[in-house]
């Protein structure tokens, strides 16, 4: 089995063993150290074997901080196309806008996340969709961290047996909550933009001293 | 390349001077260049003396407090779309003011070197800047550079605080709208019309000779006494009226009724042989009156919508902090911001409806519950509410239910706006276990009592605290008869709910220490609120209830009463509505001072006699704890 595994390793393209380079170096202790890369998918559907990502929108937060020119956003070409989809995120498949090709767009992608923890709201969704586009170019999963803003925000709730809780928050709830505008509500780099607000306030209510209270 | 982002700080910036005078292409390239920063309550943005950052700093959410390092006096509030931080744009010089978030606060942050070309090279945005430097003329909080304007003129005491309210200095307006004898009446017109004023001033060589009003141009030019074409000379009042610029309000409000005018003019030294430095008119007054009770309550019932009504709660926090540096009775000052606090809620909930499709289907009380409902928030602390419906079949009952949860939604939407934080455990009417019909709530109250565990004390104690806010009252008082009844024929409910009073932590140790938290965020403060506060006001309640008392809700009302109820008990009672005022005092200050909940005091932070008076108040916490214990029999339910 060995060689084998070692041989398909070996031909993974560069831009995989920068990407793997990065994870060589420890993560910062301090929260206000760590740069959080916050991240949105827009997809074609909710299934990871027959759909698709169109775009893939995600920021750095750095010390509360977003450095807007920092952001990435890019569109993606795809064949797969469902016009269901396409009455939320509003992205035509013969749009205007500049599309570039999935493994472009996953290349981009790595070299701007690095080793950084990964933020999202239902995190895992976008994770295992970019881990699916992976796969169809024949590369590994992601390597980075991840945090759920929905976790965390239940995690700042009070335990209440009598009060009830809701099973779900939507970004949507979370952006009520917080009162941030939803004007940009399904583009990926809004959505990214809402969580990462989300994402502060959260932890500003959280108060972990450490990543690793947060990771926990 | 524009994204998302940028394309959404474009839209912000556009409306906002200077960035409105830019064009679209250069205001996407600026955008992209922003970092935005968010700042948590009271998180600094800049100290005084500071060396320039290398950004400037546009307000897109929240607000941001503008003071003199170690005054508490906040000089400027910079709300949605004010600039500030720009003095390294201008001068190479460090930070004069220091500037903090006043409460949670996005920032865009323009990079200075990106923003200076596009500045030189457009007039407009140039001279916007120069101008808010100099004198920030369209912000009625700011009074930092008005002195440099006149010259000599020493700020400090211009506007210092401290004095009763009729004798402080008023502001005026200083930019002055002038024309000559010769000028013609249409002129004149056009003139006050574009620049939006009521009065313009006639000069002769730099001297005020005379003043024309909107009156005047109405009594002697509409009338056709005077022609239009006719000149300043003809119509003006003169000789004008002057007064020197340090007048405080009672004093111009005094000389408007003397000489029945409406606009004073502010000369340097108050004659009309010095020049003009400003002009005072009669809403410049009501605007300074602002700052009372009055004028406050008229002025919330007269806003359309919850962003005017968050302006005016700052007037309120100003007021607050007036009455407490004053010292003027807390029982006063609770009675009072508990009124505009209830008048500001009342209005939201009027908006709130008045913006829902349709009327109320049936009958509804607004209860506010917890400190709202005892008229103890002095703060702004979380919202505590929820909404009582009249009964209705029970086919309509959750078609009725999903309107008020609606309605709840809104209103507390715009209560959060207006600076009343959510409340961290859903208690709130715009959720369903909180928005129920009256014979709900006779049930939910009754299973409350008839189980009382730790949870159902708990939301008893907050919930039995409620007041009519909006709304109904006939619902309310159904509600409470059915508690007592219920309470009544289980009197061991009080035994419950008195060893939920108990249960609080003790204010102090062996040696009389303060007992501080032990871990978590608050480590080593002390927790005011859990510690002194609730132990005081709980014992209130259950004392106040089981003589059947519901109309009373303040803690130190509460206290007085059952002075008068109990005689024997006289003296501790009194002590304990003492102790009640002085702690909720002690809070406010506290809150006041640190811009939160006053909740966590910092121990090394106080001076020594406020230490005694705090443990002095302790006492009687311990005091008022053991009767109840003792009265209730506690002890048995914690065998």
């Amino acid at each position: 089995m060995w060689p084998f595994s070692r041989k398909k390793q070996l031909e993974l393209p560069d831009f995989w063993w920068s990407y793997v380079e990065h994870f060589k170096e420890k993560l910062p202790d301090g929260i206000q150290e760590n740069t959080f890369v916050v991240l949105d998918t827009e997809t074609t559907g909710f299934s990871l074997t027959r759909d698709r990502m169109l775009c893939i929108g995600a920021l750095k937060l750095y010390n509360n901080n977003i450095v807007v020119k920092d952001s990435f956003e890019v569109y993606i070409e795809q064949d797969h196309y469902s016009s269901e989809s396409a009455e939320i995120h509003g992205i035509l498949k013969k749009s205007k806008r500049d599309r570039i090709s999935e493994l472009e767009a996953l290349k981009q992608f790595l070299a701007y996340a690095k080793n950084h923890v990964l933020v999202g709201h239902h995190v895992m969704f976008d994770i295992n969709m970019i881990n699916a586009a992976l796969k169809r170019n024949g590369l590994p999963k992601l390597k980075n961290k991840t945090l759920d803003t929905e976790t965390l925000y239940i995690r700042t709730l009070l335990i209440s047996a009598v009060v009830q809780r809701k099973e779900r928050y939507t970004l949507d709830d979370l952006a009520k909550k917080f009162s941030i505008s939803r004007k940009d509500r399904h583009t990926a780099l809004g959505d990214a933009f809402i969580t990462a607000i989300a994402f502060i306030r959260t932890i500003e209510k959280l108060k972990p001293k450490k990543l690793k209270d947060l990771l926990r | 390349m524009k994204n998302t982002i940028s394309e959404r700080i474009a839209d912000f910036l556009k409306n906002y001077p200077p960035f409105n005078a830019m064009d679209s292409k250069q205001l996407d390239e600026l955008s992209l260049e922003v970092v935005i920063i968010h700042k948590e309550t009271n998180a600094i943005v800049f100290c005084e003396n500071e060396n320039p950052h290398e950004h400037f700093y546009v307000v897109n959410k929240g607000a941001v407090a503008l003071s003199k390092e170690g005054s508490s006096q906040i000089l400027d509030i910079c709300d949605e779309g004010d600039v500030f931080g720009l003095r390294p744009l201008l001068a190479n010089e460090s930070y004069k003011l220091e500037a903090k978030a006043y409460e949670e606060t996005i920032l865009y942050a323009i990079p200075i070197k990106d923003f200076r070309p596009l500045a030189l090279e457009n007039k407009r945005i140039g001279n916007f800047l120069i101008e808010s430097f100099a004198s920030n003329t369209g912000n009625p909080y700011s009074i930092k550079h008005r002195g440099k304007l006149y010259g000599s003129n020493n700020q400090e005491d211009q506007f210092s605080t401290n004095k009763i309210l009729d004798l402080q200095p008023i502001k005026y307006s200083t930019d002055l709208i002038t024309c000559k004898e010769g000028t013609k009446i249409k002129t004149i017109a056009n003139k006050m019309t574009k620049h939006n004023v009521s009065s313009i001033l006639v000069e002769k060589n730099h001297m005020p000779v005379g003043i024309i009003t909107d009156k005047d141009l109405r009594k002697k030019v509409a009338t056709g006494l005077f022609p239009i074409t006719g000149t300043a000379k003809t119509i003006m009042s003169s000789p004008i009226i002057t007064y020197p610029k340090e007048l405080t309000l009672a004093q111009s409000q005094m000389a408007m009724m003397k000489s029945n005018i409406s606009h004073l003019v502010l000369t340097e030294d108050g004659t009309t042989d010095s020049r003009a430095v400003g002009i005072l008119s009669k809403h410049d007054i009501m605007v300074a009156v602002g700052n009372n009770p009055a004028v406050l309550l008229r002025a919330i019932k007269r806003a359309t919508d919850a962003k005017r009504l968050r302006s005016i709660r700052h007037g309120i926090m100003n007021l607050l902090r007036g009455y407490l540096d004053q010292n003027i009775p807390l029982g006063l000052v609770s009675k009072i911001i508990s009124e505009l606090n209830d008048a500001s809620t009342k209005q939201v909930i009027q908006i709130a409806l008045s913006k829902m499709d349709e009327a109320p289907p049936v009958k509804f009380t607004w209860l506010s519950m917890g400190s709202q409902g005892r008229g103890e928030q002095l703060l702004n602390t979380d919202q505590d509410n929820a909404i009582i419906f009249e009964d209705v079949p029970e086919e309509v009952l959750e078609k009725t239910r999903d309107y008020f949860l609606k309605l709840g939604e809104r209103i507390s939407k715009d209560l959060n706006t207006i600076g009343f934080e959510y409340c961290p455990a859903d208690m709130m009417a715009s959720s369903r276990s909180w928005c129920r019909s009256l014979s709900e709530w006779k049930e939910v109250t009754a299973h409350w009592i008839h189980n009382p565990g730790p949870e159902e004390i708990l939301l008893s104690s907050i919930f039995f605290d409620y007041n009519v806010t909006f709304g109904d009252k006939a619902l309310a008082d159904e509600l409470s008869h059915s508690i007592f009844d219920h309470a009544n024929h289980y009197p061991q409910f009080f035994t419950h709910l008195a060893s939920g009073a108990l249960q609080n932590p003790s204010p102090s140790g062996f040696f009389r220490d303060f007992l501080v938290e032990q871990d978590g965020e608050h480590k080593d403060f002390f927790d005011l609120k859990l510690r002194a506060l609730m132990p005081i006001i709980d014992a209130a309640r259950v004392l106040i209830l089981s003589h059947s008392i519901k109309s009373i809700n303040n803690t130190a009302e509460r206290y007085e009463k059952l002075a008068e109820l109990e005689p024997n008990n006289k003296e501790l009672y009194l002590a304990c509505s003492y102790a009640s005022k002085a702690l909720l005092k002690f809070r406010t200050r506290q809150g006041l001072l640190h811009n939160d909940s006053g909740r966590y005091i910092a121990l090394d932070k106080l001076n020594k006699e406020e230490k005694i008076k705090l443990k002095r108040t302790f006492k009687t916490v311990k005091e008022i704890q053991s009767l109840i214990e003792i009265r209730f029999q506690v002890k048995n339910l914690l065998r």
